[in-house]
């Protein structure tokens, strides 16, 4: 019986376990530092970051839905219209600057749209990791509803898809409640060109 | 009319806008093999060597008889084998990490003063990017093959794994959110998908690099600095475990590639 103890200890080191976002959490509290607007909290995961990690993007889908139910309670609608102008949500959608140790902090931020969405057809330069956004609003028309949906998928995308990898926009405090109705516009309007 | 295509070439394509996009993508890879063929990363190389062979620091004594894995000043291969576990500092290192440790332990300079400034400018480029480009440049034609055998390189690796995909910052991010499909792109920059190892390999194999859009010579480092600034996140030490696991599970994830660096980059 002591014999089997000792086979067992000397081989259970050998498989080397896979470091848990615990884990991985406390070294980045180890090996980071704060600087300019990017504090250490940044480091610390919230629940859904930690569930989307440990089922790589690919959660379970009971523990899903009650997190996308919390996180669709943090959407606040402003009152009145939520369509902005367009001319100012197509440089908003430009703007991939915010919330980097290099910005200076009380700049307004951009939405970083155009890193990873076609959208105007103005702009060729347009990255491929999200959906294209062109004709959105022509294909879908601009009325209250998808005008609240446009909203509080760019608030908090994550309220609609979990392990969504686009920014909460607005939970994080990267865009203000004007710029994302200003964003609003430049997706439904009429005379935006991402409708032409 | 040959003349004209003689010139498109030549300039990259860049003054050729009636090129469609893949003819532009194929003449960009034309003149980055050009490029190569007379990179300006040699003249890095150059000003490393200078600063390999110069005396510094209380000691007074160069970087010569640093151990970068082969044994005290041997540089002919060191590049393709890290990073690695080094017995004397019991930790894994990689090229700057390791270059930090013999500033500090050689030359005896304190290791805030030795790392006061890692990343340069294109006006002046930083003692670590010039000394990364001549001692990378001697492990052309060798494979990468960095340390995997050692408990504390399986540790780090394993960690470096889960860090790529490690959700987390103000934007929720983990490497693998721009890194993790094939086809993807940010505006133009095409995305490696670094944790599979046909899309690691000429990655791992052409770093450190020259960056023609900012005349700046960049290391591993500098990019793990870099994509952590624009995920939103605090700062990673110089050097620390974090950014030595990622530089190996991405190293590790390259493996076998022969060593052509040091390359260009957009």
């Amino acid at each position: 019986m002591k014999r089997i103890f000792l086979v067992a200890v000397l081989v259970a080191p050998s498989a080397l376990a896979d470091p848990t976002p615990q884990d991985v959490q406390k070294l980045m509290q180890r090996d980071f530092h704060a600087r300019g607007q990017a504090g250490m909290d940044r480091v610390v995961q919230d629940g859904l970051q930690r569930l989307c990690t440990e089922s790589r993007d690919n959660p379970p889908a009971g523990a899903a839905k009650a997190i996308e139910a919390d996180q669709m309670k943090t959407i606040v609608l402003p009152e009145g219209s939520l369509m902005g102008d367009w001319k100012r949500g197509e440089s908003i959608a430009q703007n991939g600057r915010g919330l980097q140790w290099t910005d200076k902090p009380g700049d307004a931020a951009g939405g970083s749209c155009y890193n990873c969405h076609q959208l105007s057809p103005q702009e060729a330069s347009f990255g491929t990791l999200g959906p294209s956004l062109r004709q959105f609003g022509k294909l879908r028309g601009n009325g209250p509803e998808i005008q609240r949906y446009v909203y509080g998928k760019i608030y908090n995308a994550k309220a609609y898809n979990l392990c969504s990898q686009m920014p909460r926009l607005g939970l994080s405090g990267t865009l203000s409640a004007e710029q994302i109705k200003d964003l609003v516009a430049l997706l439904l309007d009429a005379d935006s060109p991402v409708n032409q | 009319m040959k003349k004209v295509l003689g010139f498109c070439v030549v300039l990259g394509g860049a003054f050729c806008a009636s090129l469609p996009a893949q003819d532009a993508k194929k003449e960009i890879q034309r003149y980055r093999q050009m490029v190569a063929e007379g990179s300006p990363a040699e003249l890095f190389e150059v000003e490393g060597e200078a600063l390999w062979k110069k005396p510094q620091g209380p000691n007074k004594v160069s970087l010569e008889k640093c151990d970068l894995g082969g044994g005290p000043g041997v540089l002919k291969g060191a590049y393709a084998r890290l990073p690695r576990y080094f017995k004397d500092a019991d930790r894994v290192m990689d090229l700057e990490t390791r270059l930090l440790h013999c500033a500090v332990t050689l030359q005896g300079r304190r290791r805030e003063e030795a790392a006061a400034r890692v990343f340069g400018s294109a006006d002046r480029p930083s003692e670590m990017e010039s000394l990364s480009a001549y001692i990378a440049a001697q492990s052309r034609g060798m494979k990468m093959a960095p340390g995997l055998s050692h408990p504390k390189e399986k540790e780090a690796y394993a960690m470096g794994r889960a860090l790529y995909f490690h959700r987390t910052g103000a934007w929720d991010f983990s490497c693998a959110s721009c890194h993790g499909e094939e086809g993807k792109r940010i505006r133009m920059q095409d995305l490696p998908v670094l944790y599979k190892p046909e899309h690691a390999r000429p990655v791992v194999s052409t770093w450190p690099a020259y960056r023609v859009s900012t005349s700046q010579f960049i290391t591993l480092q500098w990019r793990m600095n870099n994509c952590y600034q624009q995920m939103r996140m605090p700062e990673p030490d110089f050097g620390s475990d974090t950014t030595v696991a990622l530089i190996l599970f991405l190293t590790a994830t390259g493996k076998g590639e022969p060593y052509r660096g040091p390359g260009t980059k957009r």
